[in-house]
């Protein structure tokens, strides 16, 4: 999978899509949007072995690797959640284990996402970004040619 | 009557913005806010006499024992113990339940024997129980409740048995609002023997506990949900009981004779009360009772109701949201989810609209596998609160289905 544009890029434009509203309520507005756009994951993923722990909504993540490639498709019950989640793997989704292992989000807090999130979900938000970081350490970890 | 515009100036947080916006705080059952004469009356404690109770000879600690003690008797009256000696300050009605459930587990607990709790109880009336059960081998047992959030009191009768050693048990559910019929829980156990703890956390601060009435063996309650500050909390205890139990915490205060060899144990109350306690939110808790009293507790209870009903109406006008806790005897607290929306997501939209509500399952996860859900949105509401801000939720909850669906 070969992606267009770089990780600054891909979060200077969500921070350039998000930097038209000032009003929380549009910003929740496009996140619903995104959360519909969402790369869905297979139902046959939805399981505990994928859940993610620390969020008040469930959040599941099933990750492939093609041996260059980390791939994220992911859900949520909750739309909201969803969005955010969908916001992360636009980020990370299709990048090599390096550049997810060593990925700087500064998005999250330019988007205003970190405060205006509650704890409880901005640890449920962490705890999504570190599992991604997590399975892409163990993929290098594995070394290269190994697949999901 | 409450007027309620000076009764509303007596809270300063309740005039407070959120995101630009009034705040409207329906989160009472996790927390309530504070009048100013409970702040005032903390402060007054660091500014005007502040000393460790029971310790010393001066003046200072002499007035800030007395302050403490008064304090202690503005509980007893409130919740019309016999005694002083049965009113014990603790952390907290988490506090409380884990210091009752390792004291009489220790006292009277043997392998076999059986805890009955219910099955809307806050974990912090199941987890203690469970501890003990672990540590005792004995087995607890679970009074369930129907789809409208009333205790089923057949079944109850029928768990009830020679191996029962106490009954715990809340008086007002957290999570559906539900007013437990105690008295119907505590005559067949006392008709066995068998002692109750009432958890009150829910119930102390909504209108009369008389836990002379009630005849209950153990209440406990937290300060900060009776407008009092964070940290105080209750161990009511017949004397007869807690004169039998050991202590569960050693150290100053609550001993009488210490040597290498043997130590004797204080009288109560303060055999219960090792160390040094919190007496600034001992002595602000009793402020925030005598705070109730002069409102008028029927006053405060009726207001309460009307709000109830209001808040019911309100929301049952709204398409696809459902109640759950139905039952006749409610507090003011309506838990409720909108059909095919995330309690998450509305809690966030009303978060944004300034609204304090709780969502998620509310420290009472069976309640919830109960219905078979993960959560729901909960509003609970007090004295203060009003019907514009009730009519504010019920827009908010509209403005949040026009946005998921």
């Amino acid at each position: 999978m070969k992606l267009e544009m770089t990780l600054k890029e891909v979060q200077d434009s969500i921070i350039d899509e998000f930097s038209v509203f000032d009003d929380w309520m549009d910003k929740y507005n496009i996140l619903i949007e995104m959360g519909k756009e969402l790369p869905m994951i297979d139902p046959k993923f939805k399981v505990k072995d994928y859940l993610i722990e620390g969020c008040q909504s469930k959040v599941w993540l099933y990750p492939q690797y093609d041996g260059k490639a980390v791939t994220f498709t992911a859900d949520s019950d909750a739309i909201i959640t969803r969005g955010i989640v969908a916001l992360l793997i636009r980020v990370l989704s299709g990048r090599t284990t390096e550049e997810i292992i060593m990925a700087d989000l500064y998005f999250i807090d330019r988007i205003g996402l970190r405060q205006n999130l509650s704890p409880t979900r901005s640890n449920g938000l962490l705890s999504m970004l570190r599992q991604m970081k997590l399975y892409a350490m163990a993929y290098k970890a594995q070394g290269s040619g190994q697949s999901q | 009557m409450i007027d309620i515009d000076v009764v509303r100036s007596d809270f300063p947080v309740l005039h407070k913005k959120v995101y630009g916006k009034p705040l409207v705080y329906f989160d009472n059952g996790a927390t309530t806010q504070k009048p100013l004469c409970v702040l005032d009356e903390v402060r007054k404690v660091y500014t005007d006499y502040n000393g460790n109770v029971h310790r010393g000879v001066h003046a200072m600690s002499d007035r800030t024992s007395e302050a403490y003690e008064g304090a202690r008797e503005k509980v007893r009256l409130f919740i019309n113990a016999a005694k002083r000696e049965e009113v014990v300050f603790t952390s907290g009605t988490t506090g409380s339940i884990n210091a009752i459930a390792y004291s009489f587990g220790e006292r009277y607990i043997q392998p076999g024997d059986e805890i009955i709790v219910s099955e809307m109880e806050h974990h912090a009336n199941i987890v203690p129980w469970q501890i003990l059960c672990q540590r005792k081998g004995s087995v607890l047992k679970v009074i369930p409740f129907n789809d409208q959030g009333d205790l089923d009191l057949d079944e109850y009768l029928k768990l009830l048995s020679p191996r029962t050693r106490i009954v715990a048990v809340t008086q007002v559910s957290n999570a559906l609002g539900t007013i437990v019929p105690l008295k119907e829980i505590i005559g067949p156990a006392h008709s066995m023997g068998i002692p109750i703890l009432v958890d009150g956390a829910q119930g102390v601060q909504h209108g009369f506990t008389d836990v002379q009435s009630l005849d209950c063996d153990f209440y406990v309650f937290s300060g900060h949900k009776i407008y009092g500050p964070t940290g105080i909390g209750i161990m009511y205890g017949k004397e007869k009981w807690l004169s039998e139990l050991p202590p569960y915490q050693g150290g100053g205060d609550m001993v009488d004779r210490v040597t290498f060899e043997k130590t004797t144990y204080n009288e109560l109350p303060f055999k219960f009360e090792a160390g040094t306690m919190n007496y600034a939110g001992a002595i602000g808790l009793g402020r925030a009772l005598d705070y109730l009293n002069e409102l008028g507790r029927n006053e405060i209870s009726d207001r309460e109701k009307t709000l109830l009903a209001y808040a019911t109406e309100r929301l049952s006008s709204v398409p696809g949201l459902r109640i759950y806790g139905q039952s006749a005897s409610k507090i003011c607290t309506v838990s409720f989810l909108l059909e095919n929306i995330h309690q998450y997501d509305t809690g966030m939209i009303l978060d944004k609209l300034g609204i304090a509500v709780r969502t998620g399952t509310h420290c009472a996860q069976p309640v919830m596998e109960h219905y078979g859900i993960d959560g729901t949105v909960r509003a609970s509401l007090c004295f203060y609160n009003t019907i514009e801000e009730i009519d504010a939720l019920g827009t908010g909850i509209e403005k949040v289905i026009s946005m998921f669906s």
